[in-house]
């Protein structure tokens, strides 16, 4: 019990020192008004990647429609925002966009996670289309168009932390006796049936919680970038989501973290390059599947728990 | 001795070919009772049919349970079905195989162990306590059958014989009233064998449950077996006795190919 304090204790003052840290570097000037958005953008798409790991990581289960629970969150907060132009509709409006996703990934979730693989992959991809389909031809979302003019709510320190309690929840979820039932789904379904576990609620779970954190990340998004087009979310942020989830090592949620920071950081860097900038950025992620096909950390799990034992073994030895 | 499973004119067809016709069968309190037949009898399907995998044709399944009296299984969900009591091991190995051995047994209790969805993403202490009488609950388990200093290796990086033991363990943990051997001493050499006819004597004795086997292996099935089922072309051929077994010149006949 006392142990578990302690390790909560540590990742608590990591979070906060990262949180000091980027205030300091900000201060002397290290990370200007270009690298902060870079840092905002890499922290959105770790709030989206966490959950997509979760579904296809953890659960096992392809899902290629994230983006059409981002663009519920990011409609919801900015149609909210637009009308109650506070950080108070902000919060109104991301609850709103995760009900509202956690709704409808329930109604997609149940019918298509009975499919497996490449048919599971295809319905989601489908019904993120239904959404984005939808988003164009209500009068409310302002159809093609979009939504523009939306008052800047979110900045980096908001988008920090949401990124720490998104990922504590997530990292919470999965290392509990429900995440290991998810975990059992993935590794043999009929097995985790015989073993009193129902498969299909936990399936759809992790699609749900999945889906309620998307949302999360496209209200940030929303209410950042200040301008939403219904082709913001189409099949190609989906993919790029899965990239982040895919090139980080599916079941890594470290992983997923670092593959944001690094995919952000190159994107940053080739700006600068012009016309070559989406060559050179599709080479990285060639030779990264060439060198680790598993992706940067395949499964591997940065645990403060484990750490602390090898020190203590260490000093141990050297006494 | 009362009836704990009674089966009753089980029937399974696929298309034209009747798997398991007409099959009746009862499971009294902590007996072990080995199902044997030749190759193709359905044996497999029968396990199926009782543990709610495949759902039957015709017939029925019941179960006593302690304060609902027989309860249908029928048309019930394999969770459900794994949850009043019925807890099994597949032919072809089925772990948790990328998962630490811990886990795999740790998985089978959470079926008894609900939690909350919201109570799993707080970390309240109830979880830590919860938690940490799982674990120990877990590593005693794995204690009875000498397997605790594996507890953190992953499951498929184990013996072929080990992985074998732990399905048997991972079904245990799930606190079964009847539990449901598919082959358990399919690929093993006969010390292992001799092992696991040990084992199998051990866990009827000490957990007090009711064991069914299916085996090929005459010699584990004539040793622990206090009743044995035939079946051949999905129909009962016979029941009785080990010693009867042996003497039924009907099942010499279908393993022998007699009567020519």
């Amino acid at each position: 019990m006392k142990k578990n304090l302690k390790y909560n204790a540590i990742w608590l003052a990591i979070a906060v020192l990262g949180w000091v840290l980027i205030n300091v570097f900000e201060g002397v000037g290290i990370i200007d008004q270009f690298a902060e958005n870079t840092l905002v953008l890499i922290g959105i798409n770790i709030i989206l990647a966490t959950g997509l790991n979760l579904i296809i990581g953890f659960s096992g289960q392809f899902s290629l429609g994230h983006a059409g629970f981002m663009a519920l969150g990011a409609y919801a907060a900015a149609l909210v925002t637009q009308a109650i132009p506070t950080e108070g509709g902000f919060v109104l409006g991301t609850v709103i966009g995760m009900l509202l996703a956690g709704v409808v990934a329930l109604i997609i979730g149940i019918p298509t996670l009975r499919l497996k693989g490449d048919y599971l992959a295809i319905a989601t991809m489908g019904a993120a289309e239904i959404i984005r389909i939808i988003l164009v031809n209500l009068k409310i979302t302002n159809g093609p168009a979009g939504l523009y003019g939306l008052p800047q709510l979110a900045n980096w320190s908001l988008v920090y932390i949401l990124v720490v309690v998104t990922t504590i929840f997530t990292v919470n979820f999965i290392h509990s006796r429900n995440g290991r039932a998810i975990l059992s789904v993935r590794e043999d379904e009929i097995a985790a049936e015989s073993m009193g576990i129902n498969t299909t609620k936990f399936k759809v779970a992790a699609f749900v919680f999945g889906g309620m954190t998307a949302a999360i990340g496209g209200a940030l998004h929303a209410n950042y970038i200040q301008t939403i087009a219904p082709n913001d979310f189409g099949i190609m942020e989906s993919i790029n989501i899965l990239i982040i989830v895919v090139m980080g090592g599916i079941g890594s949620m470290t992983g997923t973290f670092a593959a944001a920071a690094l995919l952000g950081i190159l994107d940053m860097v080739l700006q600068g390059f012009g016309a070559l900038r989406m060559v050179l950025y599709s080479l990285a992620l060639i030779l990264i599947m060439i060198f680790r096909p598993k992706g940067l950390l395949g499964t591997w799990e940065f645990s403060v728990k484990r750490l602390f034992n090898r020190t203590k073994k260490k000093a141990k030895e050297g006494a | 001795m009362a009836v704990l499973l009674d089966v009753k004119d089980l029937t399974k067809n696929f298309g034209g070919l009747a798997a398991v016709s007409d099959v009746n069968m009862h499971l009294d309190d902590n007996e072990l009772v080995a199902l044997i037949g030749p190759n193709g009898a359905g044996k497999t399907t029968l396990f199926n049919l009782i543990t709610g995998q495949t759902v039957p044709s015709a017939g029925s399944i019941s179960l006593r349970t302690n304060n609902e009296g027989m309860q249908v299984l029928n048309g019930k969900k394999p969770y459900k079905i794994a949850d009043m009591g019925l807890a099994r091991t597949f032919q072809n190995i089925r772990l948790f195989k990328g998962l630490s051995v811990l886990d795999n047994v740790l998985i089978s209790m959470t079926s008894k162990n609900k939690e909350g969805f919201i109570s799993s993403l707080f970390r309240l202490p109830s979880f830590y306590k919860v938690e940490d009488r799982l674990r120990k609950e877990a590593l005693d388990l794995l204690a009875i059958f000498h397997m605790e200093d594996m507890a953190e290796t992953i499951a498929s990086n184990m013996p072929y014989g080990a992985q074998r033991r732990l399905e048997i363990i991972r079904a245990l943990a799930t606190k079964p009233k009847i539990l449901f051997l598919d082959e358990p001493a399919a690929g093993m050499n006969p010390e292992e064998t001799a092992a696991l006819t040990a084992t199998i004597r051990q866990i009827q004795q000490e957990f007090g449950i009711t064991v069914l086997l299916i085996e090929h292996d005459m010699s584990l099935v004539m040793n622990v077996a206090e009743r044995i089922y035939v079946l051949q072309y999905g129909k009962l051929l016979a029941e009785g006795t080990p010693q009867e077994i042996q003497a039924n010149q009907a099942v010499v006949d279908a393993y022998l190919g007699g009567g020519v």
